[in-house]
């Protein structure tokens, strides 16, 4: 029963949150300068003032402030995000048809790094002075640090250009014909790049982490206990320790998760992957606001549904959760 | 057959097309073309978009009455024929028999009238059309364009994207045709390759239209655009043999290292029509020291053009001296070039009234850049005007529509801009320094506010000079005149470049580019 009450108090604070998403992104982008009437005579080469005037009148851009919020929002809140006049096309359309791509690269990208990444950290923390473990170390720290967007040409150069392995840019190559599994293979493929490049930057996080946490548990009394029990070091670790130290790990890959987004842009951008983030990228850049509005307020929401299913991970892991509302 | 008899043919292949030249080379038929696009078309119908990336794909899918060759004589294509009156008042365009649209349609004089009509309510380039006060249809094949005064420039206005022959049947449905659904999909054209998929920012897949109006084009089966915004992925998927072709490329870096692979040929031909320019723009209409003539040119004698085109176009780019690019035949080369000279600029700078400060300095100005690729010239000009005693601050870039607004609206001292001529210097040069044109608001417009009577009357005689010698004369004049009075001091082309593999037969080396029909390039073996 606590559990619903928990999922019902959530879902009233999301659809707060999510109001007060709409309001201050529109007021942001209120405040940026230029408008979409400039990109557009940009990608025109040129405009004159009666064809500036009118995307400024057909965007609402003419009418005052408060007229243009208050549109804004209750149209979103009839669940119509509005229609791109950049790209020519309902922004719903635009957001689905992004989505899948952004998705699949990022759960494949977390999931590897996840499980990589708790490997690395159990394994150098067992053995916290061994050589391994500043190998370990080493890693976690230059895919942390070094730019994604330098990553991501440098392995360009190398598995492309030098070795031509894997191929440079988008999710398929257009020239190939065949079943699904040939096409799936293709899209496998085109991914083993960008999936390293966002991989490597979670892969850090989860490995230090996982090492610090697992370096704590292994230090507390029940693991001695254990020890004294009998027990083999295989035992505790598995049975006895990981349980215990995962609890920071699934927080923060539910946090990461979240920030699907913002972790694609530029992986997005070097590989020419369709995602979302490219398009977030091209229509900030475009002052394209229903685009942009649409996909703020979509990642709102998934950060939303990620933050909950999060909670409901750590209740699952955790007992000492359950009791808190 | 051996590997080495093969290579031995080939060698004697090689060695008969040397002997030959190039037309002993047939084209062949068939064959997939991959192409770069640097940015996703916002939709594929050239008659209400302007620009590069609408350009590419849209001109293989509408043929325009004319194309132009390499030396700006224009060929036919759409139309057979076509002929100015006496009096420069009309234009009688004879299509050609026969022609249809990707449905079948024929392709008649209703339509040319439609698309003039479009183009002329919709295109951002009103200059292109706003002479022509009808178009009569006396037959199918024969369409005149009436003229309320001579307009030269109309010839360039109907070849490349500029005119692409839309069917009335299908955008004249009463729906706006800038947000035409069928701009994007199920597109219904009259060129060489139909469109087979439009996926935004991925790809656009195009395929030979089997009735295209000349017999046995185009040769290519199909192009594909892959859409990669990153200039850096691009040069590596040229290089990998990814990609067959890229036009457009600008990143000097990239292309010197290009340069060097032997699969791949890089050129700079094909952009004299496109005419695309690097200047520093002065805002003479502010009240600081811009509207001194004297101070103008005196910054363009402390800027060393040499460093530009040495040092940061690394050698890619074309000295300009003028508003009209140097591959235009309009173009006056005879015209001030302020070779770098300090001892000029800062007698300039004392004659016209301002003195040294006790610190060295003599005023301060602001300079913006247009384009993160001009972010080195912005530098170059502070550290080369601080030897006069102008103290510059370089506004960093945020974003175009943050730098349009700020310009646009006339706040700014001096800026770095990239404007393109796009081919008659009415279509692209006038806007920048009529002083009809001067639009808070609207970029590239005189955004200068320069105002001089003396090159207005010579744009609105240009404009309408059918002789073509006496057109140049008028034109030599106002460049000579702007050159003088230097509302921006022009530098260099930009470094454009198309880059192609030695696979590929008949580049688009013409005057416009990747905006020429491809019904001529073909894949070798």
């Amino acid at each position: 029963m606590a559990i619903f009450m928990t999922i019902l108090q959530r879902l009233l604070y999301a659809a707060l949150l999510l109001i007060a998403v709409l309001v201050l992104n529109f007021t942001m982008m209120n405040l940026a300068p230029g408008d979409i009437a400039d990109t557009i005579a940009a990608s025109m080469g040129g405009a004159d003032a009666e064809m500036m005037e009118q995307i400024r009148a057909e965007y609402g851009l003419d009418q005052p402030f408060p007229v243009q919020l208050l549109a804004y929002v209750s149209r979103v809140l009839s669940f119509d995000l509005g229609y791109s006049y950049f790209y020519n096309a309902p922004v719903t359309t635009l957001i689905f048809e992004k989505l899948p791509a952004t998705l699949l690269l990022v759960l494949v990208a977390q999931s590897l790094a996840l499980v990589v990444g708790v490997l690395l950290g159990v394994f150098s923390a067992r053995h916290p002075n061994g050589i391994a473990n500043y190998f370990v170390t080493l890693i976690a720290l230059f895919g942390y640090a070094a730019p994604v967007f330098w990553t991501g040409i440098l392995l360009l150069i190398a598995f492309s250009l030098k070795i031509p392995l894997f191929p440079v840019a988008g999710m398929s190559d257009i020239t190939v014909d065949g079943n699904f599994f040939v096409k799936a293979v293709d899209v496998a493929h085109h991914m083993v790049l960008p999936v390293i490049t966002l991989g490597s930057i979670f892969l850090a996080l989860y490995s230090r982490l996982s090492r610090a946490s697992m370096l704590e548990v292994l230090g507390s009394d029940y693991v001695r206990t254990a020890k004294a029990k009998g027990l083999s070091q295989r035992e505790i670790v598995l049975k006895h320790a990981l349980k215990n130290a995962l609890p920071p790990v699934v927080t923060l890959a539910g946090l990461q998760f979240s920030a699907v987004i913002s972790g694609a842009v530029l992986v997005e951008t070097v590989f020419s992957w369709p995602g979302l983030g490219q398009l977030a990228l091209t229509s900030i850049l475009a002052r394209d606001t229903p685009t942009i509005l649409g996909i703020l307020f979509f990642s709102a929401l998934v950060v939303i549904i990620g933050n909950l299913l999060t909670d409901l991970v750590l209740r699952a892991i955790d007992p000492r959760v359950r009791g808190r509302a | 057959m051996t590997k080495h008899f093969k290579s031995m043919l080939a060698a004697t292949a090689l060695g008969s097309i040397i002997a030959f030249g190039a037309q002993a080379e047939e084209p062949v038929r068939g064959g997939t073309l991959i192409h770069s696009l640097p940015q996703n078309p916002r939709h594929l119908n050239p008659a209400v978009q302007s620009g590069i990336a609408t350009g590419a794909p849209g001109t293989q899918l509408f043929a325009a009455p004319l194309r132009y060759d390499e030396d700006w004589t224009p060929q036919p294509y759409l139309a057979e024929s076509w002929d100015w009156s006496d009096d420069g008042l009309s234009m009688t365009l004879k299509l050609v028999k026969g022609a249809t649209f990707h449905d079948g349609k024929p392709i008649t004089s209703e339509d040319v009238a439609f698309s003039v009509k479009t183009v002329q309510e919709n295109h951002p380039f009103k200059s292109m059309f706003d002479v022509v006060t009808s178009v009569e249809t006396p037959d199918e094949n024969t369409a005149v364009l009436k003229l309320s005064q001579p307009h030269p420039a109309l010839l360039l206005a109907m070849s490349s994207q500029l005119l692409p022959i839309i069917p009335k049947h299908v955008y004249g449905d009463g729906q706006d045709v800038k947000s035409h659904p069928q701009n994007s999909e199920n597109v219904v054209g009259s060129g060489p390759f139909k469109l087979a998929e439009f996926n935004r920012d991925q790809n656009i897949v195009l395929e030979r239209y089997d009735d295209f109006f000349i017999e046995g084009r185009p040769y290519l089966d199909k192009i594909v655009y892959r859409i990669i915004k990153d200039a850096s992925s691009r040069a590596i998927g040229l290089e990998n043999g990814e990609l067959h072709m890229a036009t457009f490329e600008a990143t000097v870096r990239n292309i010197a290292r290009m340069k060097k692979n032997e699969n791949l040929i890089v050129t700079d031909e094909g952009y004299a029509a496109v005419g695309p320019l690097n200047w520093l723009a002065f805002n003479t209409g502010s009240e600081g020291p811009l509207s001194d003539k004297r101070v103008r040119q005196a910054i363009a004698y402390s800027i060393d053009k040499q460093f530009i085109l040495k040092a940061i176009m690394q050698g890619l780019s074309t000295d300009a001296k003028t508003g009209i690019h140097p591959g235009s035949p309009l173009y006056n080369d005879d015209v001030n070039s302020y070779d770098l000279d300090l001892d000029k600029a800062n007698a300039l700078l004392d004659e016209a009234g301002f003195e040294r400060g006790a610190d060295g300095n003599r005023f301060s100005l602001t300079i913006d850049y247009g384009n993160p690729t001009t972010k080195a010239q912005a530098e170059f000009t502070k550290a080369s005007l601080a030897k006069v005693g102008i103290d510059v601050s370089v506004n960093s870039y945020v974003d175009f529509p943050t730098w349009a607004q700020k310009i646009s609206n006339h706040n700014f001292d001096m800026t770095w801009d990239t404007v393109f001529n796009w081919g008659d210097p009415v279509i692209g040069v006038h806007r920048t320094y009529s002083s009809d044109n001067i639009k808070p608001g609207v970029i590239w417009s005189n955004t200068q506010q320069y105002v001089n009577p003396e090159i207005d009357a010579l744009m609105e005689q240009g404009a309408k000079e059918i002789d073509p010698a006496k057109r140049k004369e008028i034109y030599a004049k106002f460049q000579e005149i702007l050159a003088e009075d230097l509302p921006v001091y022009w530098t260099n082309t930009l470094p454009y470049h198309t880059i192609y593999s030695t696979k590929v037969g008949n580049p688009p080396l013409g005057i416009w580019a990747s905006g020429s029909p491809y019904d001529l390039v073909y894949l070798k073996e």
